[in-house]
């Protein structure tokens, strides 16, 4: 087997071992990104360099006796986490240019542990899109077919991780973006609770949503990497100070005492037959592991896109301020006036989505029209987290399909806004109530494309989502089938 | 029509952008399929529900007032489109 086809756990076992090193390691993952990231297109910057003396840091540490979690391991991530030193672009013109002189807490907290950070991949425009193709650089493509989309926003990081250019990727999710590409990609991708990752350091898309996690091959990886990122961060006055458990303690057989609900309004009108035949599947797997099946409902499921498309754009018109052509990004030089300046800029530098979501969002906010549009939309959101409170009565963990469909093809839905924010709507009733959610590879479609099912769990309730998605993993015995990417 | 075409012009300027004809014809359609998909939220009563301002509260969040180190000049401008060495250069204002 080539180092690059490891998973974390893999490698962390023979680097511990001692059969292997990270120099070794990364240069694997370096030759495969070379091999074949011209077609999968996930990297927009790809550090060779630094990778290198970072494993070779890595190296020197394990000799002196560090095992720390994720010491010599290559990972990608997201380009809208900040890399001091290194761009970080958010996929858009705006901040083509701009050189971060600091690092994301995340990012600080793997290089801490000795990480290698192998590079920067794509993403929809400022995590604004469900396939990636916002991004103006350059569009990931999903590697079980050419030609079909990775997801989004965070694409390349699915996409990279499923090409076994790298183990694993940050990524970040405000409506579906970690556990979306994960599904359409065949690999595992969890959203933690808000509040439980540092968002120092990430671009800021929608605040009250937003949230950093890990894609990765397996449960396990999922659970290492998030020991990796998780804790309370002085920086981020949203994260949340209390003990962060060992997630990898939840990595264990048998879900005796467990009690899986089903949520109705998931498995309703325009849910794909093989999708709904996945999941059913895995409903199975569970109860044959021991867990306790049982309907619950979530009645305003139907509700939250709209929701979300309010207050998501709200909050972006908002933070998307920031970008004035002052003190960093895109300027248009050639305006004359400040308000030339401001308009010039920001046309130029941002795309069409971002445009319409700022101007959504501008208008939701905007004189006599907020109590109409975010303030009601707020007073559902509250109506939808009582929804997930009274179903967190009855059950531990819910189960549901992540997208009504596989992956679709590039280009199929770029010209229709709404049926692409439709396409999101199993997944951003999650980050609206602020719960954890993960997706875990659950089958194929006749056509080869991976299908992903969705657990999600009470508030900080990550433990019980990793044992009950370890026992999915093991139940469905899905051996380690990976895209033949040449 | 949720919102016309003027409207969508006041916002746009609002929001510090320029809209070119073509673009401002395309987002007042889109833009009313979105803002009309959205008023389904009036199905639901809401009276005297209070609005969810974050997913997990957390009460005031402070920390020691400890003197810290923050960015030097240098750094603070090193990604400016324009600047002097010492302050950020924009147009003329008055």
């Amino acid at each position: 087997m080539n180092p690059y086809e490891l998973t974390i756990a893999q490698a962390k076992g023979q680097l511990i071992a001692g059969s292997l090193s990270s120099r070794e390691l990364t240069q694997s993952c370096l030759d495969r990104i070379e091999a074949v990231d011209g077609k999968i297109k996930a990297f927009l910057v790809v550090n060779s360099e630094q990778a290198l003396l970072q494993a070779d840091a890595a190296d020197k540490m394990r000799v002196h006796g560090e095992v720390a979690n994720l010491c010599g391991i290559p990972l990608s991530i997201k380009d809208l986490l900040c890399t001091k030193g290194v761009a970080t672009t958010c996929g858009s013109r705006m901040l083509e240019h701009f050189v971060p002189p600091y690092d994301a807490t995340v990012v600080e907290k793997l290089k801490g542990q000795g990480a290698v950070i192998l590079g920067k991949v794509a993403m929809d425009e400022f995590a604004m899109g469900s396939t990636s193709e916002s991004c103006v650089f350059k569009v990931p493509e999903n590697p079980w077919k050419p030609g079909y989309v990775s997801g989004g926003s965070s694409g390349g990081s699915a996409a990279s991780v499923a090409a076994l250019e790298c183990p694993g990727s940050l990524g970040s999710d405000t409506g579906g973006s970690i556990r979306q590409p994960a599904s359409l990609c065949g690999i595992v991708g969890i959203k933690p609770t808000y509040g439980l990752v540092s968002r120092y350091g990430l671009v800021a898309f929608a605040s009250s949503l937003d949230q950093i996690g890990p894609l990765a091959r397996d449960v396990t990886d999922s659970a290492l990497m998030l020991n990796a990122i998780s804790g309370y961060d002085p920086k981020d006055s949203t994260s949340v100070r209390r003990e962060t458990p060992d997630y990898c303690t939840s990595l264990v057989d048998g879900l005796h005492g467990m009690r899986i609900g089903v949520p109705h309004e998931y498995f309703g009108e325009g849910l794909d037959p093989e999708v709904r035949a996945v999941v059913m599947h895995g409903i199975d797997v569970l109860r044959e592991a021991g867990a306790e099946i049982i309907q619950v409902s979530l009645p305003r499921t139907d509700y939250c896109v709209a929701v979300y498309y309010l207050i998501a754009t709200a909050e972006a018109s908002s933070n998307l301020a920031r970008y004035d052509g002052v003190s960093y990004g895109f300027r248009d030089q050639d305006a004359r006036s400040l308000m030339e300046m401001y308009k010039e800029t920001r046309s130029k530098g941002f795309g069409a989505e971002v445009k319409r979501r700022i101007l959504i969002g501008t208008y939701a906010l905007s004189a006599g029209y907020y109590d109409a549009y975010y303030k009601k939309a707020s007073q559902v959101r509250t109506l939808i987290l009582g929804d997930f409170n009274r179903a967190f009565e009855q059950c531990d963990v819910l189960i549901s399909p992540v997208v009504p469909t596989p992956a679709w093809k590039i280009g199929e839905k770029a010209d229709n806004p709404l049926a692409m924010y439709l396409s999101d709507v199993l997944t951003i009733s999650a980050n609206l109530a602020g719960i954890p959610g993960i997706s875990v590879p659950g089958g194929f479609s006749r056509d080869g494309l991976p299908i992903g099912i969705q657990l999600q769990g009470p508030h900080f309730r990550e433990d019980s989502l990793f044992k009950v998605a370890y026992n999915l993993e093991r139940g469905l015995g899905l051996s380690p089938q990976r895209p033949k990417v040449t | 029509m949720a919102i016309t075409k003027e409207e969508v012009e006041r916002v746009a300027h609002l929001a510090r952008l320029h809209l070119s004809e073509q673009e401002l014809v395309t987002m007042t359609s889109q833009l009313d399929t979105i803002l009309s998909y959205v008023t389904k939220l009036n199905e639901l009563d809401t009276v005297g529900v209070q609005p969810m301002t974050h997913a997990f509260s957390v009460s005031n969040a402070f920390r020691e007032d400890h003197v810290l180190d923050s960015l030097v000049r240098e750094e603070a401008l090193a990604n400016s489109p324009c600047q002097n060495g010492e302050t950020f250069v924009v147009p003329k204002i008055i």
